[in-house]
């Protein structure tokens, strides 16, 4: 019997089970997917925000802020890409600069530090020159950041992994059951039996949760579509640039990626389809059309993918972490929508914090709070770089020539704990294939690296688990 | 740092030929660095034949066309370096690549010869609604995969862009033992050429549907249909037309662009239409002493013409480093596309710098009938040639004689234009 | 008389051929710019052929396959029949480019040959 199961390895989940992981427990992460990092946490915008958006008071402003001011920190700890560039909120109308000043407010109270109204335009330009011309006024949130949201996931669970919490992939929960003295959970992949059950389901958390208690939730999918841009376009801003919802709708942000790409996003949709993550013509036409009205000059030609992701709306659109009052053992972390990514080191440390009283856990001295990502040869210098080559010529073989990344970082992404097993895995992990050409050239390539290091046939290599298998057979076999 | 007077980029039939016509010009020192493991470039996946038909007066295929400039560069004992990738080039044509053998290395060059080729357009690039499955992949991927590793990308195939990588790959898959349902075009003609409608659509009874476009993919894992509507004359799809096609694989043939990355990052401008570097007479970028040829220099529908372009280029950059410091006479003359010509290669002509003729490559911007491709000099007519046909997938030429434009002193600019009579 | 419109696949310039036959005779064509569109035109009209070009296996060589062709044109309808005997066709390295890997595909009198290198390892 385990002492606590995690279902899902998105970013909550993985939060929870590295901060569970300081302690001694015997803890498990079920997915359903093949890999971290497969729903929610793998399509949103890599926003860390500042705090000042939620209700004052409320647990995600509480949460967000918190988690707003562990990221610096743990991003070293955990060597995934983060990069404090900054916020602004823009105000296109004078008569409404009263709402930002009240969002000024808001934060404040929520304890954002530093935040600024500026409304000197020249300095507004000054500091972002591609800001349209018609801006009234910007809340400034420097302590705003943007995120790797693979990365961060992927050292979330690797972190996880090596100091103890076992994960089960390809494992989805089909039925959770009560048990005397805890809780059994049948998958498709065996009958586990719990102690503690932490629900960090994203989109199906509420399905989870309704199983066991009487007090049903309910929990839509909103679709958000995004645009990415060629690194081409990276620079065109440099702060994360939100709308302040007004007489045009909520407006799309736009944003530099800590790869230096630019996206665009997101719609927000309600659907039923908890796997809905197609995007439609309208969702990107809308994109299109929004990006350019706090932005000028947006290159959207230069897009080189579109993507849709689906947030986890509860109905009262608040985090629902706690333990279960006719449910006692099952711990809610659900309806973790944004900014559920900026707060997830702080939901971490939150639901360790309530098993660790509950079972009275005692610290586990081996734990290591640090963790190497996949080395990027592009940060070494050219000493350096010549001394790795030297040692292992898989980093000079490059395979994607858009993102540079080279095999040595493809068969790390494998050889690693918790490490690659489809393409999707190896491009979340390594960026291979998100560049320019979208893996035409590399994919067969990180395809032979995949069968050679899995040691398994090139039939049947995935693009992400499952069924998506890449390819059918070989020449003629059908004949 | 090693030196050689000329350094090749890619050794592809552009950069094949290239280095066959710089050794025949008397260049010693020439280097060739190719990223993958052999010669030949994209060619070796092209196992179709139709190759050669001008450089060797016969039928090849693409791996014997790739081996025939292959066998003579072997035999000009010219240095080659395979499985290099060239990581940037400077302005002063220090040229920093690294492969397993040499670790990273620099090499200056007084002369350098871009013949990086091109690359497909991607999916993103469309904005292709709907699901992301395994399935979808560009027609060179799937080309590979079949032609070089022996995998089936998928069974029951839908192509989208009738480019002829595409339509090459609908007889591929065929007669690999899959079904390819319709190849649907946006544009309400054919972006490849004729003969491969068809030998690799009409003779299997592939239909191609003009005027259509992917509306629409379903598929979480593996791609199970993808939706084709009829789109207007603006492109958009007509509400009421769609139609659904079970299918497991999505190939898209939507168009090649040349891989300039190395060329911009080291300042080499850039034609906007071609998206390729801007280029005189001599096939030289703004930058001294570097060249471009073949597709990094603008897409060609035959590799004969590459070789052909690359030839020259190869004899021109030959040429700079024997005279290194010849000095200009001044007259540059601005070739300008206009009326239905979308662009020129090349852009400028220094008549005191060409050969005693010019080819100038062109292709127009849509489907002409019964029109005349028209040269002048300046505003005097010069030549007027009618044609049955015009197509944007055909690439159209001029030549240029040097006497006539020697004839034209004064003259600032060659207009080439589509005109009705 | 009867009268047929092709377009000639011998090159990239895929002339607008019109063929016009009597009594399955081929009697005039126009729209050729070249010999070898008035000969395309006749055979395709008769008895069309094409060339065939696929892959097969190689043993202890340098790749995994290479690509063949027939080496003439073949009848039209012994297209599948050419490809169907090339599927359980493994060569053995090393192997040049024009070495037949098949003899008289599919009772065509017409070899498959090699239009890769294979070396040994």
């Amino acid at each position: 019997m385990y002492d606590v199961i995690i279902i899902g390895a998105g970013v909550s989940g993985s939060a929870v089970a590295r901060e569970l992981s300081r302690y001694k427990v015997n803890a498990c992460v079920l997915e359903k997917n093949e890999d971290v990092c497969c729903g929610t946490s793998k399509a949103n915008s890599g926003i860390v925000h500042a705090g000042y958006d939620a209700q004052t008071g409320s647990l995600m402003a509480k949460l967000n802020v918190e988690g707003n001011k562990m990221m610096p920190e743990l991003s070293k700890e955990l060597d995934f890409p983060f990069k404090q560039c900054g916020s602004f909120v823009v105000c296109l109308e004078e008569e409404r600069i009263k709402d930002l000043e009240e969002l000024y407010e808001r934060g404040v109270k929520n304890g954002v530090e530093h935040m600024e109204v500026i409304k000197d335009k020249a300095r507004i330009h000054e500091m972002e020159p591609n800001l349209t011309d018609d801006v009234a006024a910007v809340l400034y949130a420097p302590t705003a950041g943007i995120v790797c949201p693979f990365n961060l996931n992927i050292a979330l669970a690797e972190n996880a992994y090596t100091n103890g919490v076992e994960f089960k992939f390809d494992t989805e929960v089909l039925d959770i059951r009560r048990l005397e003295n805890g809780w059994e959970i049948v998958t498709n992949n065996g009958v586990y039996e719990t102690k503690y059950i932490v629900n960090a389901a994203g989109v199906y958390a509420d399905k989870f949760h309704n199983m066991v208690s009487e007090e049903k939730i309910h929990i839509t999918p909103r679709r958000g579509d995004y645009c990415l841009l060629d690194k081409s376009a990276g620079d065109h801003v440099s702060r994360t640039i939100f709308a302040l919802p007004g007489k045009y709708g909520k407006g799309v942000l736009v944003t530099p990626t800590v790869h230096g790409n630019m996206l665009v996003g997101p719609t927000a949709i309600d659907i039923e389809n908890k796997e809905g993550t197609a995007t439609t013509k309208e969702g990107i036409d809308e994109l299109i059309e929004k990006a350019g009205m706090n932005v000028k000059d947006l290159p959207m030609r230069q897009v080189i993918t579109s993507f849709a992701g689906l947030r986890a709306h509860e109905d009262h659109h608040e985090f629902i972490i706690k333990e279960l009052e006719d449910a006692p053992g099952f711990i809610d972390c659900a309806g973790i929508e944004s900014p559920g990514l900026t707060s997830c080191p702080a939901i971490g440390k939150m639901v360790a914090k309530m098993i660790k009283e509950k079972m009275d856990l005692q610290n586990n001295p081996d734990f290591v709070g640090t963790r190497k990502g996949i080395l990027d040869p592009a940060t070494l210098s050219k000493e350096e770089y010549k001394e790795l080559i030297k040692k292992n010529p898989a980093y000079v073989n490059i395979i994607c020539r858009w993102e540079m990344v080279t095999e040595g970082e493809i068969v790390d992404s494998i050889r690693r704990p918790l490490g690659a097993k489809s393409l999707d895995g190896v491009k979340r992990r390594t960026r291979a294939g998100m560049g320019r050409c979208q893996s035409g050239f590399c994919s067969p390539r990180t395809m032979e690296i995949l069968q050679r290091e899995l040691n398994i046939p090139m039939t049947e290599i995935t693009k992400s688990g499952g069924n998506s298998k890449l390819v059918v057979g070989t020449n003629k076999d059908a004949l | 740092m090693k030196q050689y007077d000329i350094v090749i980029i890619g050794g592809g039939p552009a950069g094949l030929a290239a280095a066959v016509s710089a050794r025949d010009n008397g260049i010693e020192r020439i280097l060739i660095l190719e990223r993958d493991k052999e010669l030949g470039g994209i060619l070796n996946q092209c196992i179709h034949n139709g190759f050669g038909l001008h450089t060797f007066k016969e039928e090849l295929t693409g791996p014997e066309y790739a081996d025939r400039f292959a066998q003579q560069v072997y035999e000009r004992n010219i240095e080659y370096k395979l499985n290099t990738m060239v990581m940037d080039i400077s302005k002063e044509k220090v040229v920093t690549a690294m492969n397993k053998e040499d670790g990273l290395f620099e090499i200056q060059a007084k002369a350098v010869i871009l013949a990086m080729g091109c690359r497909e357009r991607s999916r993103g690039a469309l904005n292709i609604p709907g699901y992301r499955p395994a399935g979808i992949y560009s027609a060179g991927t799937a080309q590979r995969l079949v032609n070089m590793e022996g995998f089936m990308p998928g069974r029951e195939v839908v192509i989208l862009g009738s480019g002829d990588i595409g339509l090459i790959m609908a007889r591929r898959m065929t007669l690999e033992g899959a079904k390819v349902k319709v190849v649907a075009e946006l544009m309400p003609y054919s972006g490849g050429l004729k003969r491969n409608i068809v030998q690799c659509l009409n003779d299997y009874d592939i239909p191609l549907k003009l005027s259509h476009t992917v509306v629409d993919i379903k598929g979480k894992e593996r791609l199970e249909s993808v939706t084709i509507a009829e789109v207007d004359g603006k492109g958009k799809p007509i509400p009421g037309t769609e139609e659904e096609y079970t299918c497991d694989t999505l190939l898209l043939s939507v168009g090649l662009i040349p891989e300039n990355e190395l060329s911009s990052s080291m300042g080499v401008q850039m034609n906007r239409i071609t998206s390729g570097p801007v280029v005189n007479e001599s096939l030289e970028t703004n930058i001294d002493g570097v060249f471009a040829c073949g597709n990094v220099l603008h897409v060609h529908d035959l590799v004969d013409f590459v070789s052909e372009e690359a030839k020259a280029a190869g004899k021109n950059a030959a040429r700079y480093v024997q005279d290194m410091g010849l000095e200009d006479d001044g007259q540059t003359i601005m070739l300008n596309p206009e009326n239905g010509v979308r662009y020129t290669v090349p852009s400028t002509v220094r008549p005191a710098h060409m050969e005693d003729t010019m080819t100038v490559r062109f292709r127009v911007g849509n489907v002409y009938k019964n029109h005349y491709i028209s040269v002048y000099y300046d505003d005097e007519r010069m030549m007027h040639r009618k044609r049955q046909i015009l197509a944007p997938g055909e690439m159209e030429q001029v030549i240029l004689k040097k006497e006539d434009l020697l004839k034209h002193p004064g003259m600032k600019t060659i207009t080439i234009k589509l005109e009705e009579e | 008389m009867e009268t047929k419109e092709l377009i000639c696949i011998n090159c990239p310039m895929g002339c607008p051929l019109t063929v016009t036959l009597e009594n399955g005779v081929v009697t005039s064509v126009t729209g050729n710019t070249c010999k070898r569109g008035e000969i395309y035109a006749k055979k395709e009209v008769t008895s069309p052929t094409r060339i065939v070009t696929s892959t097969v296996k190689v043993e202890q060589g340098n790749t995994p396959m290479i690509s063949v062709k027939t080496k003439e044109d073949i009848p039209k309808g012994k297209i599948f029949e050419c490809v169907e005997a090339l599927k359980d066709v493994v060569v053995k390295a090393p192997i040049h480019i024009g070495d037949v890997v098949l003899e008289n595909v599919a009772d065509t009198g017409v070899d498959i040959v090699a239009t890769k290198e294979a070396k040994r390892i």
